[in-house]
């Protein structure tokens, strides 16, 4: 491809500057051989110095036969920079746990640079391959070879975005459950509500081996499938006293900030009275291989969160306090799980309405009897600070 | 009442459609509403129509600010 014009980028050029990577070099780049990443840097400057976005996104582009995928991206300034009038985005289901071969990495980008701008976004938000910049004739040329590589588009607008998860049990000694494969099988099992939306709004999976929750499945995902454990945490005293002897204090740095005060020092020895412990891992994250979570691993299903967009942010709440994972029945009672709460949020639920904004709408004692789902105490957010049962002063006879 | 096929219902979609092209927009849950409402069809078969309205390209997905199926426009449209 050809070089683009160039265009004076002063405030973009300040972005340069620095230790750190950055974008705008990125770009630069990119446009050695690319006409759009040219154009591109100059209604980002143009941008910059108005102070106002000039991309509208949406309306009707995607492949045949899927509805998610394809983000339709238009400048409002194509008159003045052709180049990018349409630059739409590609979303691309990337492999659990973010495994690639270089071979496949080369692969994607020869696509992208013979079909589109070649930037690329390693990776979004939700965890897809993100694929910036293309025109809508270039979309089935990229589908096509992108099939051919082994890879599929992702989710978008009101469907199942694509689920992810952290590498887990392949890198990560903490990781309570297998959540590249709980990642894949729910990827596999629910193909149609990735690629045909049918939802009153986005729903997002994310799935994190531990309580670190390294994707941040707590704040981001409609459905959060966090590892925990229900045994004792796994403790060796020896190395306990060798992060002592080697200078940590244990009292002030682990034992006074653990939030539930469940441990104690005695300056030898550490208890841990685990019927407390919130399972916050701060303990174990200060004392790597000292503690370790518990032998009896599974996993925690919650409900609800959201980043700000139509409404304020939600942390998920607590749907099942305790899944192992491993069985067949236990993995068919999350897909029946999944399949009621989908039932209940397409029936009443409002457009652009998330499912745990519907929860809040209608009442998670409502939504729990809709979704057939008995109340238990794990469940509870918040301690009520509105009681409604009051105590009467007992008659004096 | 008989039931109805995956194509049927996939016609009756399309009508639906068509009839509020320009005054609505419908969502897949607004059409398998519908056709459970007229028909008494099941999730299943709708799903089923849907996708066959999709892979005919009879219909295409639009996305402004949620998704919709709406019949291709002679000429693409933007926002």
């Amino acid at each position: 491809m050809a070089e683009g014009k160039k265009y004076e980028t002063p405030k973009l050029d300040e972005l340069e500057k620095g230790a750190w990577p950055s974008f705008v070099k990125e770009i630069k780049a990119a446009a050695q051989k690319s006409p759009m990443a040219a154009a591109l840097l100059g209604q980002l400057e143009q941008s910059y110095n108005e102070k106002i976005g000039h991309w509208k996104h949406g309306g009707i582009v995607g492949v045949v036969g899927y509805g998610g995928g394809v983000i339709g991206r238009y400048s409002d300034l194509g008159d003045k920079y052709p180049e990018v009038a349409h630059f739409h985005t590609i979303r691309i289901n990337h492999p659990a746990g973010w495994f690639y071969t270089t071979e496949a990495l080369r692969g994607l980008c020869d696509i992208w640079e013979e079909h589109g701008s070649g930037l690329t976004n390693m990776h979004g938000s939700t965890g897809d391959i993100i694929f910036l910049g293309t025109t809508t004739d270039q979309l089935e040329k990229v589908f096509s070879k992108l099939t051919a590589l082994g890879f599929d588009l992702g989710g978008s607008g009101s469907d199942v975005r694509t689920p992810s998860c952290c590498n887990g049990m392949a890198r990560c000694e903490w990781a309570c459950y297998d959540t590249m494969k709980v990642c894949y099988n729910l990827t596999m099992a629910f193909q149609d509500e990735i690629h045909r939306p049918a939802f009153p709004y986005k729903f997002k999976m994310k799935m994190a081996g531990c309580p670190n929750d390294c994707v941040a499945a707590i704040a981001r995902a409609d459905l959060s499938i966090i590892g925990t454990w229900k045994d004792e945490i796994q403790q060796d005293d020896e190395l306990i006293k060798k992060f002592a002897d080697e200078g940590l204090d244990i009292q002030r740095q682990i034992v006074s900030r653990c939030p539930t005060r469940c441990m104690d020092w005695d300056g030898k020895k550490l208890t841990i009275n685990n019927e407390n412990c919130v399972k916050c891992m701060f303990c174990i994250n200060s004392m790597p291989r000292a503690l370790a979570p518990g032998k009896e691993r599974g996993a925690m299903v919650l409900l609800g969160a959201k980043a700000p967009i139509v409404q304020g942010a939600q942390l998920s709440s607590v749907l099942i306090p305790f899944i192992d994972l491993e069985d067949e029945e236990s993995w068919n009672d999350l897909k029946q799980l999944l399949e009621n709460i989908w039932e209940v949020w397409c029936e009443e639920g409002k457009n652009r309405e998330r499912v745990g904004e519907f929860a809040l709408r209608v009442g998670f004692g409502n939504f729990l009897e809709a979704i057939g789902l008995e109340p238990t105490p794990e469940m509870v957010a918040y301690p009520r600070d509105n009681p409604y049962v009051f105590y009467q002063t007992a008659k004096k006879e | 009442m008989a039931e109805m096929t995956v194509e049927q219902l996939a016609d009756a979609m399309y009508e639906m459609i068509k009839d509020a092209k320009g005054m609505k927009k419908y969502k897949a849950t607004d059409l398998q509403k519908a056709m459970a409402e007229r028909f008494g069809a099941d999730k299943q078969a709708c799903k089923q129509a849907i996708r066959l309205l999709m892979d005919s390209g009879r219909c295409i997905y639009t996305y402004f600010g949620g998704s919709y199926i709406e019949i291709p426009p002679d000429q693409p449209a933007t926002p």
